[in-house]
């Protein structure tokens, strides 16, 4: 604490929140033991500025609570799994309970995973909580990231806290891979089979990476047990790391909150973690853990026992890894088979660039993002207040197209399964994903900017001309017109509250010095594809003006008004200037 | 609307910058067009005005709350009286009822908390002000402050080899870190590589043998259109890791096609028994085993991505992500008419990688 | 009759109709849709002529009055010399063929010989060259083998059969359209005469390089396979981790983002 200590005697005094009543009972009995740890501790100095902080209320808020909430039951479950897995690749013959693999030869990580399933009561269901949890770890983190992004939420001050969300997720990878191929079954060996040839693939350095992984060929007797240490002590280490981090930081920005009346860059809005937070999250959280039991017990995820131990000469049709990596695995799927042999040397760009280069890729462009955002705006202030989508449309339109990317490399992961649920050609589908992988993600971008647009259009009409009431008016001259009726202060407030970012002109000589100008003017070609679309906000005038008019509209029927109740000019609009485009600024 | 500014929590507060917030959405008619108008009025829930529905909502949460023990103690009864095999409803019945319970008893208490935190519990909207996430300026020139003067007093400003050798010499424990690890696996030198990955234990004479069952396998025995996964029969002599490895080389398929609807390169012409071809079973993309064969179209399709070989032409790629076509395996036949290797592959069989010389694997004609 | 008139404008009255009109035309249907011919006659000759008719009808505008197939055009059938009896139970018996229409592979749909009628046309297009016989019941049944048998069984499925219909036997796709079918309730007999015939683009596996043993091994593993009570829950389709992947998503994020949007609702006010 930046501050001295506070003296000894009577400390500093405390502002309860109804400072009235009298602190009942329980308080008076715990008061003891508190005490006693306080004159230790400082307890009471520590939660001071906690106990009551304050969170806002969205359902889209609770995603990052998923995602914690898996972590720590795949903590608690994989700990119970732990006194009984052996990270083991050592040959034994099946002498467990079930038949179907009796005296069959397997290593004994398999055999100790058998006897978690099948003699370990309660094993099972805490291996397939565990299975569950990891997959619900990854999509609930998957799916914050997406509401962060939507939201613009990853903006100043948060640019740290979102890279080390992607960190996450990226270690999150990493960790289900290792986690699933620790049973060492037929389907994990083929995904260790196919790390192999990745690694091997990298040019230059490929035969010593695989050789350094697996101590020497394939399949070694090693890589079980070196991932089982990165899976449950490594990353998990640094898993816990970087949620600390991340939840710190949570808490000292403070959460962002939707636009509404009474909420403003400088405040937040809700309720306090004690108690009603303490209710909600604490409850979701049993919550999270109950539906994952319940999962456990009633879907069934990863059933080794079919698949059998791992074979080199074996492989099941309908071969993929978890979900999470399905997007490498689709691209890995639809890649050409692009190889150069030059001389000796064979590069094999067909298993690099879907594997290592697609990954990388990924998460850098996903990490670099709000830095490329605040370059092409110069936006140094802080945001706090989360975005509409639609009020960003250029925004969310590449995330759009980044989701329709990644979603066809998904398709790709399983295009085998599409072909035979669909009765389509395997061929076929694989040749579509080719091209859609670069044409879907352009249509998205084009689709979803219009539709922002469009979006914004409707809350301008809202703004200007009140809210749709569905009474249709009929004026002596034979019209009709629909009545509008106003909207209030506070969803006017709500609509109007983001900040609107400029589409910049070229720069002019002396607007900057002459060896910066090249970028600037990328900048600000940037700045004008990212906004030139976006509608101009109205200006407090304009409204004014509007509302005046809508108040005669209701009124006056005099002729200069067309059926739809309005004067003016052909598109409707008789503010001349607010609800156009072109919000160009001339700095 | 609260003050919950906190003390002595290291933050200063600014009070200007409170206001500042507050005025701004008036004061600041180009960035807010409407100012902010406070916080809605507090609607009361059923739950605050009427007894009744309160105490109904407390029920609820206390049954939901009271039946925990119930499935608690349904787990543990289910634990250990239900048989390790009973059927419920075509399902392992203690799984299904392990989690039944268990998952109910947990989503229980969550939702009665939860139902707790939106009926009863107060719900009246706190406000609390935001800080800048930056320090104040005091924190910031007495740190600088602070910090220079602790650089003066160390001395490193006067004596700057002081600063040089710390940092030579913290780097210099890189070089024991990274050598340290220098051992995670054997070096792939030529040599080890020419040893490991590029030799197979494939030799002349080694009879071809079925998969699983090791019984050599008859050239006529074969029909036109059978597909054999064999192994050579000298594999049986290695166990435990090393089987695993030779395996992973030297898995291989039989297939017999008409010699009239394949092609047969000249210098293959005896690399083939009436027939009858033997290639690696070891895909070139990546590794998985392939044994999709179409017997009709002769091709061969790899499950994990796809990567399609037409076996009536030298296994080169028709398909997919494979560069490289299927290794063969040269055979021909014994005195007793059982098919064995002519010699072993010539070429590395498997997943590319950068040092492979890959002028040898077979182009097309 | 006024029960019903009065009701006429009930608003169930339209969809009892449509069930009543349904039930109707099916049981005319039933009734009065010609029945397959059945046959009684034994004796092989006979039973080779009787092959013969029911083949000229029934197969040979692919395959040729007298199975010498046909390859150009648009409706083409391979050859059947040498494909042997047990090919034509295999095909007839699941109803793959006759092909409805020309397409990458012939489904399995509903068989409609009777099994004296199947015997004959696999007594005649035995008679075309000689080719695989119907396995012998002995062949096929895995009554008797021992736990560790069934299990060696196992581990020939998975290096035989595996890589086209997937672990579980749900089947797997292929090239072009074409697909390794699923294996669940295929019956033993079946799976047999696939095995030896090879059966469109599927391989053949020889008695004298799987030995008819291993078969049996195999068909065990499958039938307990199949038979035994699921372990963990709900299959999902037995398709691997796309279908769990899927099934995650939905019940995971959905069920739980569901129940994210009842926690912060606002509910309903008193004012």
């Amino acid at each position: 604490m930046a501050k001295p200590a506070p003296t000894v005697q009577g400390g500093q005094d405390i502002e309860a929140h109804v400072p009235q009543k009298e602190l009942g009972p329980v308080f008076k009995a715990a008061s003891g033991p508190a005490r006693w740890a306080d004159e230790r501790l400082g307890i009471a100095t520590l939660s001071r500025p906690f106990i009551r902080k304050v969170f806002p209320d969205h359902w889209s808020f609770l995603l990052g609570e998923i995602a914690l909430y898996s972590f720590i039951i795949l903590l608690i479950t994989g700990t119970f799994l732990s006194f009984w897995y052996k990270p083991s690749m050592a040959e034994i013959e099946y002498e467990g309970s079930y038949q179907l693999l009796r005296s069959v030869a397997m290593s004994e990580s398999y055999a100790s995973t058998l006897a978690i399933s099948f003699d370990i009561r309660g094993g099972l269901l805490v291996r397939q909580m565990h299975h569950w949890a990891a997959a619900l770890f990854l999509a609930a983190m998957l799916a914050h990231s997406l509401r962060v992004f939507f939201t613009g939420a990853f903006r100043k001050p948060r640019e740290i806290n979102w890279v080390i969300g992607v960190a996450m997720l990226g270690v999150g990878l990493i960790e289900g891979f290792a986690g699933y191929s620790l049973p060492d079954d037929l389907l994990s060996g083929t995904g260790l089979r196919f790390v192999d040839g990745l690694v091997r693939s990298i040019p230059l350095i490929g035969t010593w990476a695989e050789f350094f992984v697996f101590a020497g060929e394939f399949p070694g007797d090693l890589i079980v047990s070196r991932l089982y240490i990165v899976h449950v002590l490594l990353l998990p280490a640094i898993l816990l790391g970087l949620i600390a981090a991340h939840l710190a930081l949570v808490v000292y920005h403070k959460h962002t909150q939707f636009p509404g009346p009474g909420r403003n860059e400088g405040n937040v809005v809700g309720y306090p973690v004690f108690p009603v937070y303490a209710a909600k999250a604490g409850g979701f959280f049993f919550i999270v853990f109950g539906l994952l039991t319940l999962m456990g017990g009633l879907m069934q995820i990863n059933p080794l026992w079919t698949y059998g131990p791992y074979n080199p000469a074996e492989v099941t049709a309908g071969s993929q890894p978890d979900w999470y990596m399905g997007f490498v695995e689709g691209a890995i799927r639809i890649m050409p088979n692009w190889e150069w042999h030059i001389g000796g040397t064979t590069w094999s760009w067909n298993v690099f660039l879907p594997g290592v280069g697609l990954l990388t890729g990924f998460f850098v462009v996903m990490a670099i993002y709000p830095f490329v955002e605040q370059w092409v705006t110069k936006d140094k202030s802080e945001h706090h207040v989360a975005d509409r989508p639609r009020n960003a449309p250029t925004r969310t339109a590449f995330g759009v197209a980044a989701m329709t990317c990644y979603g066809m490399f998904w398709i790709g992961g399983g295009n085998d399964l599409v072909a035979t649920q669909f009765r389509v050609s395997l061929n076929a589908v694989t040749y579509f994903l080719r091209v859609a992988v670069f044409v879907a993600p352009v249509i998205a971008f084009i689709v979803t900017k219009r539709i922002c647009i469009g979006l914004q259009r409707a809350d301008q009409e809202r703004l200007l001309h009140g809210a749709e009431t569905g009474v249709l008016e009929r004026d002596p001259s034979g019209s009709y017109s629909e009545r509008h009726a106003p909207i209030s202060v506070g969803e006017a407030y709500t609509l109007t509250q983001y900040k609107q970012q400029p589409a910049l002109l070229p720069a002019q000589d002396g607007d900057v010095k002459a060896k910066e100008m090249r970028v600037e003017q990328l900048r600000r070609r940037a700045s004008r594809f990212f906004f030139i679309d976006d509608l101009r906000k109205p200006t407090r005038a304009e409204l004014e003006e509007a509302a005046h008019h809508g108040h005669d509209d209701d009124h006056a029927l005099t002729d200069g008004h067309e059926g739809n109740g309005h004067s003016g000019n052909g598109n409707g609009h008789h503010s001349i200037a607010a609800g156009t485009q072109q919000n160009v600024v001339d700095q | 609307m609260t003050d919950l500014t906190p003390r002595n929590s290291g933050h200063e507060v600014d009070d200007q910058a409170q206001q500042r917030s507050e005025l701004e959405t008036v004061r600041d008619v180009e960035r807010y067009p409407v100012p902010d108008p406070g916080l809605p009025e507090h609607l009361p829930r059923l739950s605050d005005v009427d007894e009744k529905a309160a105490d109904r909502a407390t029920r609820q949460v206390a049954t939901m709350f009271g039946l925990v023990p119930v499935l608690a103690i349904l787990f543990v009864v289910i634990y250990f009286a239900v048989p390790r095999d009973a059927v419920f409803l075509g399902q392992n019945a203690k799984n299904i009822g392990l989690g039944i319970t268990a998952g109910l008893a947990l989503m229980l208490i969550g939702i009665g908390a939860v139902q707790w935190g939106r009926q009863l519990m107060d719900d009246h909207e706190m406000v609390d002000h935001r800080h800048g996430a930056a320090s104040t300026k005091e924190d910031v020139e007495y740190v600088l402050r602070e910090l220079d003067a602790g650089t003066d007093e160390s001395g490193i400003r006067r004596r700057k080899v002081l600063g040089y050798s710390l940092g030579g010499a913290l780097a210099a424990l890189g070089l024991p870190l990274i050598v340290s690890f220098a051992d995670l696996g054997p070096w792939p030198t030529k040599r080890v590589r020419a040893a490991t990955i590029e030799e197979t234990i494939w030799k002349e004479g080694i009879r071809l043998v079925h998969d699983v069952t090791y019984e050599p396998i008859k050239a006529s025995e074969m029909v036109i259109g059978q597909l054999v996964n064999a192994q050579p029969e000298n594999l049986q002599e290695f166990h435990g890791t090393e089987y695993l490895q030779e395996k992973a080389k030297a898995s291989i398929i039989i297939v017999r096609m008409d010699p009239n609807d394949i092609k047969i390169p000249e210098e293959r012409r005896d690399w083939q028994v009436g027939g009858i071809l033997c290639y690696s079973k070891i895909c070139t993309h990546v590794g998985c085993p392939i044994s999709l064969w179409e017997q009709q179209t002769h091709h061969l399709l790899c499950p994990c991505h796809q990567s399609t070989f037409d076996l009536g032409d030298s296994g080169l790629v028709v398909f997919g992500p494979a560069a490289r076509a299927l290794p063969q395996l040269p055979i021909t036949t014994d005195a007793e008419g059982y098919l064995v290797a002519r010699d072993g592959f010539s070429v590395p069989v498997g997943p590319s990688y950068f040092e492979r010389d890959s002028r040898g694997d077979f182009k097309g004609e | 009759m006024r029960f019903l008139s009065s009701r006429r404008r009930h608003p169930a009255a339209k969809a009892l109709l449509l069930v009543l009109g349904l039930f109707v035309m099916g049981s005319l249907y039933a009734v009065l849709a010609p029945a397959g011919q059945s046959s009684a006659d034994t004796g092989t000759s006979q039973q080779v002529e009787e092959g013969r008719a029911l083949f000229a009808v029934g197969c040979s505008s692919c395959h040729g009055l007298n199975g010498e197939g046909q390859s150009s055009g648009e409706i083409q059938g391979p050859p059947l010399a040498g494909v042997g009896a047990a090919s034509v139970e295999f095909q007839v018996g699941t109803g793959r063929m006759p092909m409805a229409r020309p397409e990458a592979q012939a489904p399995v749909k509903q068989n409609r010989y009777t099994p004296e009628e199947v015997a004959a046309l696999a007594a005649f297009v035995a008679t075309l060259g000689p080719g695989p016989e119907i396995p012998d019941p002995s062949q096929y049944d895995p009554a008797g083998l021992s736990e560790e048998e069934i299990a060696r069984g196992g581990e020939l499925f998975r290096t035989n059969c595996s890589a086209c219909h997937n672990f579980e036997g749900a089947g797997g796709a292929l090239p072009g359209g074409k697909y390794a079918p699923s294996l669940y309730g295929v019956s033993n007999q079946h799976i047999y005469e696939a095995l030896i015939t090879g059966p469109q683009q599927m391989p053949v596996f020889s008695d004298g390089v799987l030995k008819p043993e291993d078969k049996r091994a195999i068909i065990a593993y499958l039938n307990t396979l199949h038979e035994q009570p699921s372990q963990g829950g709900l299959e999902l389709g037995g398709l691997g981790p796309v279908s769990e992947g899927l099934w995650g998503w939905i019940v995971g994020i959905g069920g739980l983002s569901a129940i994210a949007v009842w926690i912060a609702a606002k509910g309903t006010k008193a004012k």
